[in-house]
């Protein structure tokens, strides 16, 4: 397996970096298929009643701790493995994000077929959680590295393949389950073969195109910084010691509040359209409004990330944090004046920036930590997602229900939560506003070790301090 | 194994042929919702 070495996968003299991203998108077209696991919701209820849910059939809320629990392993596989996936290169992480992701499809087909949910739960949530983990982070620093010169673009276009995954993977699991269902039967389990088998095979042929620059290839005609600008570092930070650093915890406040306010949403959106404005927006409607959304938060991962290399990682988050507050709080307005343009706009504009949030910091974090390190720091920052994975949901389902029992009408049951989204925006605006250059004392330092050297991570340095 | 897998200079052919093999999945997924996202404004 010595084709999968970090020194195997050094791109020759004439290779075109721009065969990179579809390398990128091989793999995040294949694990954003997480984004659609809802489309087995639904059969997952009747796999014994086929029909229709019988008692001893899975409930909703059970089957909604798949999804959630791969994303909290997301989250923290990305932060465990980050140092793993940089030091073993891109190649030798998609391959275990393949295997991972495609071994978790068959446990859980296993556990469809045998009807044991906790089979799914270790399947789907945790081997497949670990490979949607490492697969996020496993093309961000080699896109870095090929395109210093548009980080932002580059991170962008991966890091979209993951928004427009479930685009693909929703038809296409719908399609299988109608191929594979019979009067007795509910496909489940044998389009999660299908899924495990087909995303195996594109994600290795993503493992197969992916190469890393050689240490001293730089884009033609790009003269590379030698002083650093005013947010833009120079330097390395050592993975471990970015997590000292206040700019990474600023960046994990930005973040998390960012996508607290936007997956609450997303989850919601079609009941909160038909609640805000029964009989304006129908269950047909707000489901195109769903689709809606989906396409710009894909859309915004490539045009926000792309922008951020013009205006800066800083402003386009101030960007975040203004419009962000600006549209929650315009939420509740375009409710009592029963403005349905006014509020598909604000929510397309709050989950592109969605998007764009996710999208952005990998170079934000580049900015700040330098490049050798920025997949390690990017897996251990994506616990922030771990846990607005948490907050989002809490706060758009359980104050709208707290707000219910209280006897307030429905169509006014989010304005609070719309509210409380638009303050913590106030909070993430000041911390985007703390984040300065790293103090140079957590720069690594030089001390021309010749074997990191050679496999061009943490090269010629030593974390600072050691 | 560095043998069977040489690296030479990418060709315009590789080039398309990446960018084919994710561009049309990616968008037949982009029309579809598209599609679905029509009703929103019938």
């Amino acid at each position: 397996m010595s084709f999968l070495d970090r020194s195997y996968s050094i791109a020759k003299p004439g290779f075109n970096r721009w065969m990179v991203p579809p390398a990128a998108l091989c793999v995040h077209l294949c694990i954003g298929q997480a984004y659609a696991f809802s489309v087995f919701n639904l059969p997952m209820t009747k796999l014994l009643g086929i029909t229709q849910s019988t008692p001893a059939d899975w409930t909703i809320p059970e089957i909604g701790w798949i999804f959630s629990i791969a994303i909290f392993v997301l989250g923290f596989s990305a932060a465990i493995f980050g140092r793993w996936v940089e030091e073993g290169g891109p190649r030798r992480a998609m391959f275990t994000a393949a295997l991972c992701w495609a071994i978790g499809f068959l446990i859980s087909a296993f556990g469809v077929y045998i009807h044991n949910i906790w089979v799914v739960y270790f399947g789907y949530g945790l081997v497949g959680g670990i490979g949607l983990g490492i697969g996020y982070i496993s093309p961000v620093s080699t896109l870095i590295k090929w395109f210093p010169d548009r980080p932002g673009m580059a991170t962008g276009m991966a890091i979209m393949g993951f928004g427009g995954a479930a685009f693909i993977a929703s038809p296409l699991s719908v399609w299988l389950m109608g191929l594979f269902s019979t009067p007795t039967h509910v496909g489940v389990a044998e389009t999660f073969i299908v899924l495990g088998a087909a995303y195996f095979v594109f994600m290795m042929v993503g493992a197969f195109l992916v190469r890393l620059p050689a240490p001293d290839w730089k884009p033609e005609g790009y003269v590379a910084p030698t002083h650093a600008s005013k947010l833009i570092t120079t330097s390395d930070v050592y993975v471990y010691d970015a997590l000292k650093t206040p700019q990474f915890w600023c960046i994990w406040i930005v973040l998390c509040i960012n996508v607290t306010a936007g997956i609450g949403v997303l989850g919601q959106a079609s009941a909160m359209a038909q609640e805000m404005f029964p009989g304006k927006i129908t269950a047909i409607a707000a489901a195109g409004l769903v689709g809606l959304m989906s396409l710009f938060n894909m859309a915004g991962r490539f045009f926000w990330a792309s922008t951020s290399d013009y205006i800066g990682r800083k402003n386009t988050y101030f960007i975040f944090m203004v419009l962000g507050f600006l549209m929650y709080c315009t939420v509740p307005y375009t409710g009592s004046i029963g403005s349905v343009a006014g509020f598909v706009l604000a929510f397309l504009v709050i989950i592109s920036m969605y998007g764009g949030g996710f999208a952005t910091v990998p170079a934000y974090l580049r900015d700040m930590f330098g490049t050798r390190y920025v997949g390690a720091i990017h897996g251990l920052l994506l616990t922030a997602w771990a846990m607005a994975g948490i907050f989002g949901p809490v706060l758009v389902n359980y104050i709208r229900e707290y707000n219910i029992n209280h006897g307030v009408p429905k169509a006014q049951a989010y304005n609070v939560t719309m509210y409380i989204m638009a303050g913590l925006f106030i909070i993430g605006f000041i911390a985007n506003a703390l984040i300065k250059a790293v103090d140079a004392r957590y720069h690594m330092k030089a001390d021309g070790s010749a074997d990191r050297a050679q496999m061009g991570v943490g090269a010629a340095a030593r974390p600072a301090g050691a | 194994m560095a043998d069977s897998n040489p690296q030479t200079g990418t060709t315009g052919l590789q080039l398309a042929l990446a960018w084919l093999f994710v561009g049309i999945p990616l968008t037949w997924g982009v029309v579809q919702t598209l599609i679905n996202a029509m009703k929103l404004f019938q």
